[in-house]
């Protein structure tokens, strides 16, 4: 389904994505801004997710429930979410009610009004959220794995943020962030669905191009230095599953082994959004009774993050065996040459997500303004195409480069009975 | 708001013109319709071999029979299923509810031969391997270990059992750790030989294949399928009636957060007062940020992250549902909470505007909720499951806004008892 894309930047530095879409009267408009978790120093972690929330409750035009009912009552959908690298916040909405979305994002860009009763509320909602995923095993050793694999580099902490700056963020800390982050030179707009574009970026040029400018936000950098051997780490808590989790160092997605590594990724663990269960890791842990489940997943960031592997150990094994096994599988990826077809296995089953997702307008707004948080739009565009051009050589040498043991992270959570 | 983009709205219904409907010989009810916006092709449906057949001892069966279906054919092995499937990033699987096992499957359109091939296969002649159903075993065991670490689960567990207490929806669907370790191969073997086959069973079928295709397709897969001996479902038994509220607590340690639930019976899908209680349940935990209980729960006094209601109307009596994780300290105060705002609702109903707004959100995100082929097959399976007419989409408009607030009010007070609630909680 091609279809060309529109791209201008507005006056103020705002980018426009637009994509028209006319299979169903439908319209989802997102909005990003370039600032995440990565973006905030020790003493205010979870400000951009804290932030994020924030801006649910209101400005002087749209009072928190009055925006909250107007779009539920056109039957739209709407939220936001934030990650490492960005914050971003969504509307899908009957074609005919976009209106209000735009201007709502308009206006909650510059006039949202962080009261202080409703920062405190928000307060321990987050706690509470925190509290929710707390409850879950393998948050409490995600985090910890996350905490090892970063010293420096911001990547460091969970999103959530950890609970003492939870407890101690102030109201200005937040509306500084928010002030200094949400400027038009640092957000992205990009709309699919059943507009006619030029009509629509007028619209959008009457809302957005009035707002100033702004001094345009600095990022935090702090790269994170080699890692000069394997970290080893457990985590105690209740319960009577043990799981691992491995953490290998994987590039940022620019850069140029980022493919390679995507199929070597979906050899061992399978595609996103599909089973798995002939996949390398699947076939040699679970098929042969070493472990209950194994997954994978990585991430596309700007800076290099981590492919993690998580297996779920049965009980009548020992963990230490799992893991071994699992380096078996990554030596043979080392030692030889995948064949060619499980390359063209890889693309197949890429191409087949992708008309998954052609399905739902929403998943193609979204992609538009993803890439470009760390790449552009010809990331997506040009996906399948360089994954085919991917050869068992390529994935031989990075799996030689990137699965060495000593720039990796072994988290093992230990359960320690019901009555823990 | 400014009309600079209003368009005619299109069809993106589905409606007796668009959907062909059509019954093979040996009792399969097939609903075809057409989408070709995307390459992919996706079915679902059901055939009435649910956990209403099971024991007490064996509970767990039906759905243990439905994961081992793809584990192993007359003709493939498991590895061959899944590999043929995720080769080309196909997806099939299995899952069972108390009347139903279910079913479900995507692939691009080049691939529907063979996933209809391998759907046919697992139905008919699973073989339930020895050596994979221990394997099998193992995962669900482990399934059910982390499942008793979950305060959402174990809420929900212990609150269906007091709610339909000697009923068959009161039973868990996985079983438990007792009965998964009690059930043979033999078992399964005889449950799938006495209530899979074609008689009850329905497909429907949405993506880019022209109606009467899809339909020959499947038919050339499924329509010589034939089971002598299905089983009929047993009636549901009566429901035990709550005389006073009950109240229980399960005890996991070591956890952050607390979840509770606070219930009663709703009504059931085809009933009359379905529309009349969704509207209320929407006014009360769903609306904008979850209703009225949100507001009250998460916005007014930031005691939960979530804290919502729900009602779920289905074959036999629903239950309509208030539900929150909450810090363990506050479960008392936010019970207190939501059994203001149920009486509340009993007592006073919803507001004209509320029922307004939140009619005009039922009409509304109907564009959305159907956009997805896996959108419109829940929706067409629903429709015929629950005899709501193939029309229902055109008269969907006029069923929500003849709604009244006396409607409302009428089957609030009819479900909700304050002094009857059946009330669960699960953590430290």
């Amino acid at each position: 389904m091609k279809k060309p894309v529109t791209q201008v930047t507005l006056k103020n530095g705002m980018k426009i994505m637009l994509k028209e879409i006319h299979t169903a009267p439908i319209i989802s408009s997102w909005i990003w801004y370039r600032v995440g978790s990565r973006d905030e120093p020790t003493g205010k972690t979870g400000i951009s997710h804290w932030t994020e929330h924030m801006m649910f409750k209101g400005t002087k035009k749209f009072p928190s429930k009055v925006l909250d009912k107007a779009i539920s009552r056109d039957g739209g959908r709407w939220n936001a979410s934030t990650s490492r690298d960005s914050t971003r916040y969504y509307e899908t909405m009957p074609a005919d009610k976009i209106d209000l979305a735009l201007h709502l994002e308009s206006d909650r860009m510059q006039n949202s009004i962080f009261d202080k009763k409703e920062v405190e509320s928000e307060r321990t909602v987050i706690i509470s959220e925190r509290e929710g995923s707390e409850n879950e095993p393998t948050f409490r050793l995600s985090e910890a794995v996350q905490h090892a694999a970063f010293r420096v580099h911001p990547y460091h902490h969970e999103i959530i943020g950890d609970k003492a700056d939870l407890r101690s963020i102030t109201r200005d800390d937040l509306y500084n962030h928010y002030r200094t982050y949400y400027v038009p030179g640092n957000a992205v707009l990009s709309i699919a669905g059943d507009f006619e574009t030029k009509s629509m970026l007028k619209r959008i040029r009457d809302l957005y191009e009035p707002i100033p400018s702004g001094p345009k936000p600095t990022r935090l950098i702090r790269p994170e230095p080699e890692q000069h051997g394997e970290l080893r780490l457990a985590v105690e808590g209740p319960g009577e599953t043990a799981f691992t989790q491995i953490a290998y160092r994987f590039p940022n997605a620019t850069h140029s082994d980022y493919f390679p590594l995507q199929v070597l990724e979906s050899l061992l663990n399978g595609a996103s959004g599909l089973s798995y269960k002939t996949a390398r890791l699947y076939r040699a842990l679970v098929d042969r009774e070493f472990a209950v489940d194994v997954s994978g997943w990585s991430e596309a960031t700007i800076d290099p993050y981590l492919y993690r592997i998580t297996i779920t150990h049965r009980p009548d094994r020992k963990p230490e065996k799992a893991v071994a096994v699992l380096d078996d599988e990554i030596k043979k990826l080392q030692d030889d040459l995948v064949p060619d077809e499980e390359i063209q296995r890889a693309v197949k089953q890429a191409r087949a997500v992708f008309a998954y997702g052609s399905e739902n307008i929403t998943h193609q707004a979204f992609w538009m303004g993803y890439t470009e948080m760390f790449s552009d739009y010809s990331w997506y565009t040009n996906y399948l195409k360089k994954l085919a051009k991917v050869t068992p050589k390529d994935v031989q040498r990075v799996a030689q480069i990137y699965f060495q043991p000593r720039s990796r992270v072994i988290g093992s959570y230990v359960p320690k009975g019901k009555g823990a | 708001m400014a009309k600079f983009i209003a368009k005619p709205v299109k069809s993106s219904l589905p409606s007796p013109e668009d959907v062909l409907e059509v019954q093979l010989s040996n009792g399969i009810t097939i609903l075809a319709r057409s989408n070709f916006n995307s390459p992919a092709i996706s079915f679902g449906g059901y055939l009435p071999a649910g956990a209403i057949f099971e024991s007490d001892e064996k509970l767990g069966l039906a759905d243990f029979v439905a994961t081992s279906l793809m584990r192993g054919t007359q003709t493939r092995t498991f590895d061959a299923i899944y590999n043929e499937l995720e080769s080309v990033g196909a997806s099939l699987g299995f899952d069972s509810g108390v009347h139903n096992t279910n079913f479900g499957g995507r692939a691009l359109v080049e691939d529907l031969p063979l996933l209809l091939e391998l759907l046919a296969e697992s139905l008919q002649t699973p073989t339930f391997p020895a050596d994979e159903v221990e394997r099998l075993r193992t995962q669900l065991l482990t399934g059910l270990a982390l499942r008793e670490q979950d305060t959402s689960d174990m809420a929900d567990l212990i609150f269906e059992q007091m709610l339909y207490d000697g009923h068959p929806y009161g039973r868990p669907g996985d079983g438990y750790i007792e009965t998964i370790r009690s059930i043979t191969r033999k078992d399964m073997k005889e449950f799938h030989r006495r209530h899979f086959g074609p008689r009850g069973m329905v497909l429907a079928i949405v993506g880019a294949i022209h109606p009467k295709k899809a339909v020959e397709e499947v038919e050339r897969y499924l329509g010589s399928w034939q089971a002598s001996g299905q089983k009929e479902a047993p009636p549901l038994p009566p429901l035990k009636p709550i005389r006073k509220t009950k109240k229980r607590h399960h005890t996991i340690k070591g956890k952050a957060q607390s979840d509770l639930i606070v219930g009663v019976i709703g009504p059931t899908r085809k009933s009359p007062d379905f529309m009349a209680a969704s509207l209320g349940n929407s006014v009360l935990g769903q609306f904008g940020m979850m209703g009225r209980i949100g507001d009250v729960v998460r916005e007014r006094l930031g005691l939960a992250y979530y804290a919502y209601s729900s009602l779920h109307a289905g074959t036999g009596p629903g239950s309509w549902e208030v539900i929150a994780g909450v810090n363990p300290a506050n479960v008392g105060r936010t019970l207190a909470l939501i059994e203001k705002e149920l009486s509340r609702f009993v007592k006073n109903g919803v507001t004209k505007e509320e029922l307004a707004d939140s009619q005009a959100n039922y009409v509304g995100r109907l564009p959305l909720s159907l956009e997805s082929n896996n959108g419109v097959i829940g929706a067409i399976l629903n429709i015929h499951r629950y005899d709501l007419g193939m029309d229902y989409y055109q008269r969907y408009e006029s069923l929500v806004r003849s709604v009244t607030r006396d409607d409302v009010a009428a089957v609030a007070r009819k479900y909700i008892d304050p002094e009857r609630l059946v009330i669960a909680t699960a953590g430290p």
